[in-house]
């Protein structure tokens, strides 16, 4: 079976024209995401071995690989919790830091909650720092994801733990959105729920959303674009239906190719 | 019903998801689920229901509008075509990019263009396979498969 089969014409008529959008204000053509070249190392081991890629506004894209590809890292380096050694990170134009904060929604694998707070004590306490939280898409992913408002944090599973962080990041208007393994530790059934949660919050055409893992399978259908990382390089970045039709294959198929 | 014409769509993670989508659209008129003219989910609804990202139902669509099967009106939604001409003639593409299909697998096989016609012809007339074309009234219709109760329950 070939992909154009089904629709006469279609893969070659989109290759022959320009996307159809409303022309593109200054800010919203800047690049969300920028890595040139970059490089990061820790002792006695070298996490990013001179990563480039640019990431547009409102797409979303899978980080992909092994563990300690360099998944965390790069997205790190991304929130502005690490710096390269060698290299530029830059977030809409700018260098990741402080003035980036209040445009970057970061979602780290491991937790920072406050086990001694409610969950709706934890939402009203994070609530306060961002002036793009968004109260009714805190609403939609809090009844989405059927978390218990007044239950402690302390006393969460593990998995509603991961639900809670989500809620987190997924409730502000940022311009970049970072969840770092937001399916690890959740069981099976609960995952979809995590991604229906996920596509309900995301705004298409306005953010940027860059989301690693190792679930491809239940995934790979959120994909735009797939960048896989292989020890500290980027070994795959296309756009994820493309790569599709070419190889005729899924991403699951063509990561264990690049990978193996 | 537009609702629910996609809640049973199976994705092929091994094809681009848009064109899974278009092409679901192009059956589900076919088969008389949809007319033309009919108002279709919204872009972010059918994201939703198919657990897809919405730039890939947004690609899909556009797609659409520039092969004319579906016009955006403002403020509205999104509607087929209501040109049944239209349709007869993505229907005809259909059938003629199958047959190119099965023909060309056919030739891979070893087969001649006699052959073809021929195992066509003893296939069709087997009870094993039927046209499913009941509902044109061209055929009787065959003896409901597990499938094909399956999408009984939907009318």
């Amino acid at each position: 079976m070939t992909e154009t089969a089904g629709v006469p014409g279609t893969a070659a008529a989109l290759g022959d024209r320009a996307p159809v959008r409303e022309a593109p204000v200054a800010e919203s053509a800047k690049p969300v995401l920028e890595f040139h070249d970059v490089h990061k190392h820790y002792p006695g081991v070298d996490a990013l071995r001179g990563v480039s890629f640019t990431l547009p506004r409102g797409v979303v894209v899978g980080l992909l690989g092994a563990n300690g590809s360099g998944k965390s890292t790069l997205i790190k380096l991304a929130a502005g919790m690490l710096r390269p050694n060698r290299g530029r990170v830059r977030v809409l134009g700018l260098e990741p830091g402080r003035r980036t904060k209040a445009r970057v929604a970061y979602l780290p694998e491991v937790d920072h909650l406050y086990a001694w707070m409610t969950v709706a004590e934890t939402l009203d306490f994070v609530r306060r720092f961002y002036g793009d939280w968004q109260p009714e898409r805190e609403r939609l992913l809090m009844e989405e994801l059927g978390l218990p408002e007044r239950q402690r944090v302390g006393a969460l599973s593990k998995g509603m733990r991961a639900r809670l962080r989500l809620v987190l990041a997924l409730s502000r208007a940022a311009d970049l959105i970072l969840l770092d393994e937001p399916l690890s530790g959740i069981d099976p059934p609960s995952r979809s729920r995590i991604t229906r949660a996920i596509l309900a919050a995301y705004r298409a055409g306005e953010q940027t959303l860059l989301l690693s893992t190792h679930e491809v399978l239940e995934t790979e259908s959120l994909f735009d674009r797939v960048l896989v990382l292989d020890r500290g390089r980027v070994v795959l970045d296309g756009d994820a239906d493309s790569l599709r039709g070419q190889a005729g294959r899924s991403i699951q198929a063509l990561l264990e190719e690049v990978l193996g | 019903m537009a609702g629910d014409t996609f809640s049973t769509l199976h994705l092929d993670p091994e094809r681009p998801i848009y064109l899974q989508i278009i092409e679901a659209f192009r059956l589900a008129v076919a088969r008389g689920d949809l007319a033309p003219g009919d108002q279709i989910p919204s872009q972010r609804d059918l994201a939703q229901q198919l657990r897809v990202n919405p730039n890939t139902v947004q690609r899909a669509y556009r797609e659409m509008e520039y092969l004319g099967l579906v016009e955006t009106r403002r403020g509205t939604g999104t509607f087929l075509s209501p040109d049944p001409e239209r349709w007869r003639k993505v229907r005809e593409e259909t059938i003629q990019a199958e047959l190119a299909r099965f023909i060309d697998t056919m030739g891979r096989l070893g087969c001649t263009g006699e052959e073809i016609v021929h195992l066509v012809r003893a296939a069709v007339q087997s009870t094993a396979v039927q046209p499913a074309a009941a509902q044109e009234g061209r055929v009787e219709p065959p003896a409901p498969t597990p499938a094909q109760e399956g999408e009984a329950s939907d009318d």
